[in-house]
């Protein structure tokens, strides 16, 4: 299954349902919902702290926390 | 229409121009206290409304949720929650971005549900156009069941309409709920709603989750609300199934009331983020933008920093030669004058350097600099976010602990507030430049760069790296459990608005100067009373100097300064600075530098006043080159040489770079670890560890 984390530079993806109860509650209260369409817009030097938008939302979170929320690649 | 104020609280997301907004609605009627209770600033502002209205208006921490995760949001919810009824808002403006709005309406939904009147201000409004955004604001009044304004803050439009909105909400008063948690368990929040009908359920759920119970909850109906407490991974399911419900809401809202027409949006964000958080070019940028603060804080500062020097050594003549002669004159011209004079000449630095800080906040660049950091920083057990008061330490040690209050993690938060006070900050300033100046010559080296300015720089950067390495030990001796987790936005760039800038400039400055200089001003007080007064020895001390035998040939003015010299010995001061001389003597110090040592616990830059005062220099003059040549001059009569030279010189800076003499950062760190263990830790700690240094550093070079 994949991750947010396994995510390229600029690839998108949908968030997906399983994953609901492993996103933490302030990340879902800032747009990171299942169903919502994210893209991994950059990575940090040093492979963390990962750049993503979703629902119109810019975050940076780590690693740890994407290797957690599954999704479903887009155009695959 | 009540002639009382209005209590008005803002509240929104960070990055919503919600400070514009707060400076458009009070201007410079602003002031910060502090919450009852709690010690954590909070910005009220008076706002006139209408003719006959006033309001008073409280800008509460920026926050995405009313779930705190960290002691800024925290307060909202303390806030909100009705604690202390005289404190509690009548009015709630919540400021959303609108390019965000939907992640601002859960904010919005979550204080609706709070019922109490709520206005909501859409911001940024002239950017709508050029993102191709369109709303139907008739329908989302309608819909939201509120007052609904679209403003642009920056450019001071709509902020009447929001006042009228206040007005209007004030008066009609009626606030209803927007969605019912009821829905996803009747059943279970039922049970809740019965146990108090005083209160929304949505505060009684609030109460149940955030463990936060306000007055009118008795004993009884606390252990009931706890008991919904005990089944936490429901209570967390819960929480998840009302996030993703509220979002549904909005959703079916904005579906009827908000059009984004996606491909008139222009990308300059994807652009400047390309260079800015580039694994290379962005730690290249971060460091230019580093040198230039730096710089500019020299630069920019030397003359504003001479003319405060200047004009309170002017006033301290001025006060001697017009007020008549006696105790309290002394007073004034040794003690007040060089004592205030000792806490503004910092001003033009910090206000500098603050500057700088407020303009990488407003434009957005400092959360690139987290994104940047956070990894490198977590090694050293910090986080990102602690790269900010790091920064901020060069300046005041005190703003940079409080700016730790964003970072969640309590380990992290904690691991940073112990070490910023490693960081150069700027009362160190005068004690390395009068040591430098004394100790390494003033020529260049590889033909270009200043010997002087490179020690300098060379102490900054033990500062940090001190800092950096205590964080690592901290890391792997303190054992504290905290969740990691750590989200930081992206905030759009944007340019910095003058009046932000400037009110943020003069509020911290102010700060500042009232925090650091009342133990200053005290502080120069009480060690004028200690070298003024002292036992019997004291009272002696001018006759027995003139009857020795060995002082008749002297003529008058040397005279007069052998007679200051033995009174200072002779002084409570002296005394004291006598009685730890043997512990600094292995350092390279004498009772007189021990004074000085003495004093600078309480603030290091009173390391330059005192010594100006033990060698007899008219202490109303606060000229350092008088003082240096003074310190220059001053012989070690165990040697026969110089004083000050290069190994006492060396010895003395080390242990300035480590020692925590700040009494105002220990009352800060005091204040945010609500313990007094955590400064004793860092006041003998450092203590210790600039002992060390100094001793070896000496004992080496000598």
């Amino acid at each position: 299954m994949s991750t947010i984390a396994s995510l390229r530079i600029g690839e998108m993806g949908y968030i997906s349902e399983e994953s609901l109860d492993l996103i933490p509650l302030k990340l879902l209260e800032m747009g990171c919902l299942p169903g919502a369409e994210v893209q991994l817009v950059q990575i940090a030097p040093l492979k963390d702290l990962l750049y993503i938008c979703v629902n119109g939302s810019h975050l940076a979170i780590r690693k740890e926390t994407a290797v957690q929320i599954q999704i479903l690649k887009a155009n695959l | 229409m009540s002639k009382n104020n209005i209590k008005v609280a803002l509240i929104g997301n960070p990055n919503t121009g919600k400070t514009s907004l707060f400076n458009q609605l009070t201007g410079l009627n602003q002031k910060v206290g502090n919450y009852p209770g709690v010690t954590v600033d909070k910005k009220e502002g008076k706002s006139k409304l209408s003719a006959t209205q006033n309001a008073i208006i409280t800008d509460l921490p920026g926050t995405y949720s009313i779930n705190p995760t960290s002691l800024d949001e925290s307060i909202v919810l303390k806030t909100l929650l009705k604690k202390d009824i005289k404190e509690s808002p009548d009015v709630i403006l919540v400021v959303a971005d609108v390019e965000n709005l939907k992640r601002n309406l859960l904010l919005f939904s979550q204080i609706k549900d709070l019922e109490i009147p709520t206005v909501l201000a859409i911001n940024m409004v002239d950017q709508m156009h050029k993102k191709g955004i369109s709303i139907d604001l008739t329908a989302l009044k309608e819909e939201l069941n509120t007052e609904v304004v679209l403003i642009s803050a920056r450019k001071n439009q709509g902020i009447d309409k929001v006042k009228e909105a206040i007005i209007k909400c004030h008066v009609a008063a009626k606030a209803t709920p927007m969605c019912d948690n009821n829905k996803i368990d009747p059943e279970y929040f039922e049970k809740l709603k019965a146990i108090n009908p005083n209160f929304s359920l949505y505060e009684l759920w609030l109460m149940v989750t955030q463990k936060n119970f306000p007055e009118g909850i008795t004993k009884v109906q606390k252990e009931q609300l706890l008991s919904f407490n005990k089944d936490v991974s429901k209570l967390k399911k819960y929480q998840h199934k009302e996030t993703i419900y509220r979002y549904q809401e909005i959703n079916k809202i904005l579906k009827k009331t908000y059009l984004v027409n996606k491909n008139a949006a222009t990308d300059v964000r994807s652009r400047l983020d390309k260079i800015f958080t580039h694994k290379i070019f962005g730690y290249i940028i971060f460091l230019l933008v580093l040198l230039l603060i730096f710089q500019s804080i020299f630069d920019w500062s030397s003359v504003p920093m001479d003319f405060i020097d200047g004009a309170f050594a002017n006033l301290s003549d001025f006060a001697k030669s017009n007020l008549p002669a006696g105790v309290f004159t002394d007073l004034i011209v040794e003690g007040i004058i060089p004592g205030i004079g000792g806490v503004l000449i910092f001003i033009p630095q910090i206000a500098i350097l603050f500057m700088f800080i407020a303009i990488l906040e407003e434009t957005g660049y400092m959360s690139r600099v987290v994104f940047l950091m956070d990894k490198i920083m977590r090694r050293f057990g910090m986080n990102g976010k602690s790269i900010i008061p790091l920064i901020s330490g060069t300046a005041c040690a005190i703003p940079a602990i409080m700016a730790t209050r964003t970072i969640s993690s309590w380990k992290e938060r904690l691991i940073t507030i112990l070490v910023v006070p490693f960081t150069t900050c700027s009362a160190r300033l005068p004690v390395y430049a009068i040591l430098i100046a004394l100790i390494i010559p003033n020529k260049k080296i590889l033909g270009f760069y200043n010997l002087q300015a490179f020690t300098l720089l060379m102490l900054y950067a033990l500062g940090f790296l001190s800092a950096i390495l205590a964080a690592y030990i901290l890391q792997k001796t303190l054992k504290i459990k905290s969740s990691s987790f750590f989200v930081v936005e992206m905030p759009n760039y944007k340019i910095p608005s003058f009046k932000n800038v400037f009110l943020e400039v003069i509020e911290k400055t102010k700060a500042f100067v009232f925090e650091a200089g009342k133990i200053i001003l005290a502080l120069s007080i009480i060690l004028w009373f200690l070298a003024s007064n002292g036992p019997e020895s004291f009272k002696n001390a001018e006759k027995n100097t003139i009857e020795n035998i060995e002082n008749k040939q002297l003529n008058k003015a040397d005279l007069q300064q052998k007679i200051a010299s033995a009174k200072l010995e002779n002084s409570y001061i002296g005394i004291m600075g006598k009685t730890i001389e043997p512990a600094i003597k292995p350092l390279g110090y004498d009772w007189k530098i021990g004074i000085a040592l003495i004093t600078s616990f309480a603030a290091r830059e009173v390391f330059v006043g005192t010594l100006a005062t033990i060698y007899s220099v008219a202490s109303d003059d606060e000229d350092t080159s008088t003082i240096k040549q003074k310190m220059r001059s001053e012989i070690n009569p165990e040697t026969g040489k110089k004083r000050f030279n290069f190994p006492v010189g060396m010895s003395l800076l080390v242990f300035y770079a480590f020692a925590m003499q700040c009494m105002a950062t220990l009352a800060i760190v005091k204040r945010e670890t609500k313990t007094w263990k955590w400064p004793l830790i860092q006041l003998f700690g450092m203590a210790l560890l600039a002992y060390i240094s100094s001793l070896i550093t000496y004992q080496i070079l000598s």
